[in-house]
Order: structure tokens, then sequence, then C-alpha cells
């Protein structure tokens, strides 16, 4: 019995209610998630302002494989839908198919990383690195920024993989576990828009 | 704070709430890898063939790409219209506003100086 | 095996600065002695370093602030005695590669170091608080978001000694900036601690939008939250969408100077435009930031001093959240004369004057507040009505300064650096001043000192006049800032009253200090056993004060706006169910990255390779570890809670207690 209720007399219908704790955190990492799109965004607006700075040096055309950025594409699609089965799991506090989908998903992560370093790499060794011109600086920090999200989120696979053995399916655990997910379907999002505006668009003009 | 979460049924996550979802846990996700996949196969499709003018090519990509944001927020994300998800929604779109501001108005500025100032390796040779 | 660091980029030959850094390094050694000789270690350790509580973690952050804004002010006195010396001729006591450093330290440090964790200090200690929850939505990473904003504080006080600060001004707009011109350390020290800060003040605006949202009484629906909830509410909004600009802005730039890439550069295709772009994309929501929590502490005072109810609590709402998304559309007015059309500049124009009408809506609800109520003139009162003269001066000329074609005459001038001290210091630091004397007792269970407070205030009221005005002045004489020195005599005069008020305010800080000093010493016969010394309106004064560890022993429910206030005098319960009470555990975590990130910030300054990596490592393994920390509360028992509020209860007199 508080005050406030003393006061008033009687129970009145309280509409607002505090969140759970799951609710707090969920919502807390989905707050974070939006100021990671802002910050996103304004690597694209940089992007999109240096795009036709090449300063005599090679353009979108002659660097990008389109090929190369559809096997990413797939990688990191079929990673987020098997991201959301890892969820399922540990709402089912399955631990088996848990390890299984988190693997698929650090593999397939891991691919995606791959094809980036070696895309990098090769432009890198024909002098088209980020010191060449302005538009390739902007491209290699903006899809680089993407890359070392989805390194933090391969460590992060790594950690939620040990700590299944250590704390099992706990609610704190599975506000983990949510959290990775929201993050890797954001980067996915992310994703969308680098292809898009990117690569896709980038070849044409 | 009381997790009373942790012996409720499967359900769909989705942040700052736990509210029970509309579809089936598994069908959520289905639908949009499938979704997904179709609109990705798509803008590659459109992108590598040259069936569109460029300046069609551009709106159906663009309409393509938000087209499979949208499947990701509902499908993977579990963001909906739900009142109870109204808080999510309401940042959702003030994040957007801040974002179409910052973006459309950087290039508005840019586009002016680019077209009003002197390339920078010319103004460099002046000063010499 | 050190980098680039030699001893010969200490300042030997540099008597000011060899005093300073003594005088310093003394200074922190009584300090660790004191604290040493008195035992007080393990207290410090647990009590405050490792805490995780908002309010102690507020607390923390206040007094960072007001330890920078002695630094701060040290730039600002020799800045005016410069210029006083430096006419007709002479050319004052500061060369210019000192003089650039000490303007560009002085904005840098009164800005992230003074101002922000002034008003986020403020807004965690209170705001929990006002929404009647226990703590944070998240405990240690509020600790880690101090810890940083106080590791990247220390960067610019070592590069006092260590090297040299940036000379680009406060921003550091390329191509100046850029290694070409800026090839010293300097700018890397301003990066990257300006860059450890901002990820701290990132979180912390995170973790305050969600607690807000998330975590307010049972009831309280949003139009029941206090205005200084709202306006905290706005501000952390505007961290949250602003910073992450300021990191890439800041990071596109590091890339530049460390890896040769070619954003902001003058050849190679690169943009400076981009840059001054980008960071007032950043720089103008960050004054909003700055001035709504202000916003919410005149309020507060103003309703609870006229012991009325806040006149127009929605139009202070709505102008409130108009103001955010507003600030998100006016940051060009920063860059008229960069050379955007007439059309672009007119509608940044426009919109920055829109601005006004908010604000206008905020002074005069505040008017009507103080209308007819009975005011007690206690020491927040008077920076209150000081901040409504001084804020619609600063307020007008900035209106002035939003039509293009008068920014094309007074940008650059002192006419602009008038305009923004009159609305930081009139605003800002006037409502910092505000809350300080406001929530002091019950941060700390005694009332500061009237009489010296009052002086203090009328110290940094005058002084501020003096200071400030003659600037107006100047600047339509033509003269520029980051003038080092000048030969046009009719400059002078202005000057010199302008350094006469800049004394005036250190008299103010010297009271204000003595204030503190005599408070503490006479605290017994200033105890406030109430808990709610002023007949507050929320929930903050419902506590003993200063409030126990969690708070609120029952949460309470809420039924409406002013609450609080209109349950005083209701019968209170004699035998409360207490329940028990799970609080967060204490974390090293925070200490331990500000440490990481003192020595990779250090090291990449001077490409020290071995140390950075090591230092990234260690703070990795940091987060790393503190993720196992699976049980990370402790629980207070029913009993134990029961006790502290008997405890806390000596008062007969209290007008109302939820403690029972």
């Amino acid at each position: 019995m508080s005050v406030m209720q003393m006061a008033s007399g009687e129970h009145a219908p309280a509409r607002y209610h505090p969140a759970t704790r799951f609710g707090v955190t969920g919502f807390g990492f989905y707050v974070y998630l939006l100021s990671d799109a802002i910050l996103f965004s304004a690597l694209f607006a940089i992007f999109a302002v240096l795009k036709g700075a090449t300063a005599g040096g090679p353009g979108a055309q002659a660097l990008f494989d389109v090929k190369n950025v559809g096997w990413e594409t797939a990688c990191l699609l079929t990673s987020s839908f098997v991201g959301g089965l890892a969820m399922l799991a540990a709402e089912a506090r399955r631990r088996l198919p848990l390890i299984l989908s988190l693997g698929a998903v650090f593999l397939l992560g891991l691919g995606f990383l791959s094809l980036e370093i070696h895309e990098f790499l090769g432009m890198i060794h024909a002098g088209a690195g980020p010191d060449r011109s302005a538009f390739l600086s902007a491209f290699f920090a903006l899809v680089g920024a993407h890359g070392l999200h989805i390194t933090v989120g391969l460590v992060w696979i790594i950690l939620l993989l040990i700590h299944v053995q250590t704390m099992g399916f706990s609610a704190s655990y599975r506000r983990r576990l949510f959290c990775f997910s929201l993050f890797w379907h954001v980067l996915d999002i992310v994703w969308i828009a680098i292809f898009t505006f990117v690569y896709l668009l980038g070849v044409q003009s | 704070m009381t997790d009373t979460a942790s012996r409720a049924p499967i359900q769909l996550r989705t942040p700052g709430t736990d509210v029970r979802g509309t579809v089936g846990p598994w069908s959520s996700y289905l639908t949009g890898f499938v979704l997904a996949a179709a609109l990705t196969a798509a803008s590659f499709w459109l992108a590598t063939g040259h069936m569109l003018t460029p300046a069609s090519l551009v709106a159906a990509l663009v309409v393509l790409a938000i087209g499979q944001m949208l499947v990701h927020l509902i499908f993977f994300l579990h963001i909906t219209t739900a009142p109870a998800q109204k808080t999510n929604i309401l940042a959702l779109l003030v994040t957007l506003l801040i974002i179409g501001l910052m973006v459309i108005g950087s290039l508005w500025i840019m586009s002016q100086l680019n077209v009003h100032m002197m390339p920078m390796d010319r103004l460099m040779q002046m000063q010499r | 095996m050190f980098g680039k660091l030699t001893l010969h980029d200490i300042p030997f030959d540099q008597p000011i600065i060899m005093a300073t850094c003594a005088a310093i390094l003394i200074g922190g050694a009584a300090v660790l002695g004191l604290i040493t000789y008195l035992g007080r270690w393990r207290w410090l350790w647990t009590e405050w370093i490792t805490s995780v509580d908002h309010k102690r973690v507020g607390l923390m952050y206040i007094m960072l602030a007001l330890v920078m804004l002695l630094r701060g002010f040290a730039d600002a006195i020799m800045m005016r005695t410069q210029l006083v010396l430096a006419g007709g001729g002479h050319l004052g006591y500061l060369p210019p590669e000192h003089y650039h450093q000490v303007f560009s330290a002085h904005g840098t440090i009164m800005i992230f170091f003074v101002a922000m964790p002034f008003v986020v200090g403020l807004m965690n200690f209170v705001v929990p608080l006002q929404i009647g929850a226990r703590d944070v939505a998240f405990p240690v990473l509020n600790s880690i978001s101090f810890w940083l904003t106080a590791a990247g504080a220390l960067l610019p006080n070592i590069a006092l000694g260590v090297g040299e600060f940036a000379r680009t001004g406060w921003l550091a707009y390329p191509p100046l900036s850029e290694l070409a011109f800026s090839p010293g350390v300097g700018v890397d020290y301003y990066l990257v601690a300006l860059q450890i800060s901002g990820i701290g003040t990132l979180l912390s605006g995170i973790n305050l939008i969600t607690t807000i949202l998330k975590m307010r009484a049972p009831g309280m629906e949003l139009g029941m939250m206090p205005v200084f909830t709202w306006t905290a509410l706005g501000s952390n909004m505007l961290i949250v969408a602003s910073f992450p600009i300021l990191t890439v802005t800041f990071g596109l730039l590091m890339l530049d100077r460390y890896l040769g890439f070619h954003f902001f550069t003058n050849d190679a295709g690169g943009s400076p435009m981009m840059f001054i772009n980008l960071i007032w994309c950043w720089g103008h929501p960050e004054v909003y930031i700055l001035i709504l929590p202000a916003f919410g502490v005149f309020s507060e005072v103003i309703a609870t001093f006229s012991g009325k109810p806040l006149f127009g609590y929605r139009s202070m709402v709505v102008a409130t959240l108009v103001i955010t998304i507003l600030a998100f559309v006016v940051w060009l007015h920063h860059f008229f004369t960069m050379g955007a059309g007439a059309d672009v500049n007119a509608f940044f124009g426009v919109a920055t004057m829109i601005i006004a009408i908010p604000t206008g809506v905020k002074v005069f609800n505040w008017l009507f507040t103080m209308y007819g109520g009975r005011i007690r003139f206690e020491t927040p009162v008077l920076w209150t009505l000081g901040f409504m003269v001084t804020f619609v001066i600063g307020g007008m000329t900035g209106v002035l300064m939003a039509v293009p074609s008068n920014d094309f005459l007074l940008h650059n001038s002192l006419f602009l650096v008038a305009h923004f001290h009159n609305v930081i210091i009139g605003g800002v630091l006037f409502g910092c001043f505000a809350g300080m004397n406001y929530w002091f007792p019950k941060a700390f269970g005694f009332l500061l000192e009237p009489r010296l407070g009052k002086a203090a205030f009328w110290c940094w009221l005058i002084g501020f006049y003096l200071a400030f005005m003659p600037l107006y002045v100047l600047g339509f004489l033509g003269m520029t800032r980051r003038m080092n020195h000048y030969d046009n005599p009719a400059w002078t005069p202005y000057l010199l009253v302008a350094c006469a008020g800049a004394f005036l305010i250190f008299g103010g800080i010297v009271l204000q200090i003595l204030q503190l000093v005599v408070s503490i010493r006479t605290w017994r016969s200033r105890r406030d056993l109430t808990g709610d010394p002023w007949d507050g309106r929320t929930f903050e004064w419902s506590v003993a004060s200063p409030p126990p560890v969690y708070n609120f022993a029952l949460t309470p429910e809420v039924d409406g706006l002013d609450a609080y206030w209109r349950a005083k005098g209701a019968a209170r319960s004699e035998s409360p169910a207490y329940e028990d009470i799970e609080l967060p555990k204490n974390a090293p975590a925070g200490f331990l990255l500000a440490f990481c990130a003192v020595a990779t910030g250090f090291a990449v300054v001077w490409h020290i390779w071995w140390l950075a990596l090591g230092g990234f490592a260690a703070a990795i393994a940091v987060l790393i570890a503190s993720s196992w920390r699976a049980h990370a509360e402790y629980v207070v028992s029913a009993d134990e809670v029961a006790d502290i509020e008997r405890r806390g209860r000596i008062t007969a007199g209290s007008p109302v207690c939820i403690r029972a």
C-alpha cells in the first residue's frame, strides 16, 4: 500500500506498467540499433556525396563484381533466417538445435566475411585501395564498417556457444540471444542498403 | 522487474514487450525468408539484365530494397503496429525522420556547394 | 618502443605550462596522499569507483564537470588577459602556437567535459528518482559511460604536459586539421579524447531513454512525467540520434590522418566541406542536448518555489518535442557563408527563426507560473531569474544571426562568440547551478549555504554581462574570433571591460568553492531531516535525503501529474509491508575500461602500437569477462529495508512519508 493509493482513496486502474527485465533489455538494445542505423546512414550520406570523386582512379563499374556480391547476400540472408531458428530453439530449450543453428550462422557469417576480405584485398592489390580516391575511401569505410559489425557478431556467437554450456537456458542467456538476433537481422537490413545503393546502382552509372 | 517470461510458451520476441505475435513462429521466419530471397533475386536479376531504362531501374531497385527491409522488420524483427509496440514504432519513425533529414539535407547542401564553388584542385592552383 | 614520443615532447621551455603541470602533479599527489593517510582507499573503491548506483554515478559526473570547469576557466582567463596585453603593437605573453591550443582546449573542455557531464550527471541523479524507479535500466553500462567520459577528459589534460593539444579551434575543421597542415599530435589527442567520451555519452543516452520509457512507476503515463524528465527524454533522444554522426565524422578524419584516406583532404577528391556539414549535423543538436535539461531544471525550480503547478504543462511538453525535432533542420546556419545558394540559406534561416517560437512558449510559461505565486527567492530561483533575462537576450541575438544576410556580416566575429556564450552560460551553466543548489540537499542530506550562493550568483551574473556585452560591440567593430594580437587601439577599452568581467566571474567561482567548503564544515546545522526541504512537487522529494540505495522502499503508484504534491498531508500507513529488493552489485568494469581507454588512446596518439593493441585487447577481455557475471544482483531483505527506513525517519515533522 503506497501513499499514492491512499491519496486517491482507491485503486485507480493503472494502465502503464514498467516493462519486464526482458522488455527493458530488448528495448535498450533496439534503441542502440536505431543509433547504429544513424551511424550507417551518415556513412551512406558521405558515400553518396563522394561517389563521383574518383580523382582519375577506377570507378565502380571497373571494380565491383556483382556475382561476388550475390554470394555475400545469399550467405547473409540465409544466416539471418537460421538466426531466427536459433531463437526458436532457445525458446523451446533444445540445446542441440540451438548449437547447430548458431554454428551455421557462424559459418555463413564467416563465409560472408571471407568473401568481403577477398574482394578488399583484390582491390588493394589492383591499386584501388582506400587511399586512391575519395570514392574508394568512402566505399571502404562504409562496407568495412558493416564488415566490422559482422566480425563483432562472430565473436558474440562464440560467446553464446560457450555460455549455453555454462549458464544453460537462463533468463539472462535468452536475453542475450535475443539481442544478438536483433543485431544480426539489422546487419542484414544494412546489407540490403549496401548491395542496392553501393553495388547494384553503382555498376549502372 | 520480474522475469515472467521464463515459463511462457514459445513466442515471437519483440523488443520492449512480451506479447505473443499473431502468426506462428515457424511460419513467420519461413515466410520472411522466402519473400526476402525472392526480392533479392528480383533486384539482382533486374540489375544484371538490361531490360529497364536507367531511371526506371533506379526506381525499381529502391522499391525492392525498401520492400525487403520491411520484410525483415515484419517477419524477422516482428515489429508490428500492435498497441503494445507503439513505442517501437514511434522510435523507428523518429529515427527514419532524422535519417531522412540528415541524408537529404546533406545531399541538397553539398550539391549546391558543388554548383557554386570552384573545384578544390583549381582553387589550390590559384593559391599557388 | 615509444612511437613518436621522446623527451623533447614535454615542453620544458614553457614556464606557464610547466608551472601548471607541477601544480597539478603536486595537487594530485596531495589528494592521493590524503586518501592514503585517511585510509579511505577501500571506501573510495566500493562506495564510488565501482558503484553502479545511478545517484553516485550522477554525482561523479558533476564532480568531473566542476573540476574541468576550473581547467576551462583558467584557459578563459588566459585568453582575456592576453587580449588586454596584446594590443597596439604588443604581442602579449602567449605566443600564437600556445594561444591556439588555449582557445581550442577551452571550447573542447567547456562543451564536452563541463557542460555535458554536468547535464548528464543531473539527469542521471534525478530522472530515476522522479519516475519512481530503483535505478537506471542498465546500471553497469551507466558506470561504464561515466568512466569513459572521465577517460576522455583526462587526455586533454595529459596533452597539457606531454606533447600539445589541437590548434584548430574546438571543432577541428579540415583541411587545417588534416595531417598535411597539422602534423603534430594535437589533433590526434583531440580526436581520441572525443571518440572515447562520445561512446560514453551515446551509451548513457540509450540507458536513460530506456529508463524513462520502460521503467516508470506503475500508472505514470507519459503525460504524468515531470517536465525535467520530459526534457531529459528529449535531450537523450538527441544524444542517440546525433552522437553516431559525431563518431562517424571524427572516425573518418582519423582514417584520413592515420591511414591516408581522402575524405576531407584537398586532393584526390576529398571534400572538407562535407566534414563541416556532418559535424554540424551533430553540433546543432548538441546545443539542444545541453539546453533542454536546463529548461527542465528551471521548470521544476519555478513551479516549486512559486508554490504553484507549472503553467501550461502540455504546451511545455509539446515545445520540448518540437525543439527536439527542429534541432535537426537548422544545422546549416553554422555555415551560411560557405557558399550554398539563396534557397538553401533561406530554408535553414527560416527554420532557425522558427525555433524561437517554442522557446518563447517556454519563457511565457515560466512567467505565468510565477504570476500570482508566492515566490521564495532562494538561490535556485535567482539563477532561474538571471537565466530568463540573459537567455532572452542571447536568443534574440541568435535570431539576428539566423538572417543569412546578417550572418555574412557577423560570421566568425566576436558577436558570434558573445552570442553562444550568452546562451551557454546564461542558459546551460545557470541551469546547472540552479539544479546543483536545488538538488544538493537531496543528494547529501544538508542544504548549501544560501548567502554565499547568492553572492556567487551576483558575481556570475554581473561578471557575465561585463565580460560578454563588450564582445557584441567588438563584433560590430569588426574584431574576429581567435585573434592572438591586434593593432586597433579602439578595441582595447572593450577588451579591458571584458577582462574585468572574467575576473568578476572568477570571484563567483571562488565564492562557489567557499560555499561548498562552508556548507560541508557546518553540515550538521544545515541538515535536512524531512527529505523535502523546498516543499517539492515530484517524487524525488518523497524519499529521505540522501535517498536509500534502493530509492523507493515501496514502488509508488501514480495517478496523475504532481502526484506527490497532491498526496502531501494524506494519512500514512503505519505498518507498510516491505518486500525484498533486488539491486545490482558493484562492478569494476567501468573503471577498468577507462584505464584501458586512456592507455589505448595515449598509445594511438603517439603511434605506440604495441601498447595500443595491448590496451584494446585488455578492454575486450574486460568486456568478455564481465559477460560471465550471471548473478549481478544482491538482495536487500525486507527486514533490512524496514530497518533502513526506520533510521531514515528520524523526522517528526515530515509532511508525508512514503517510507512510513
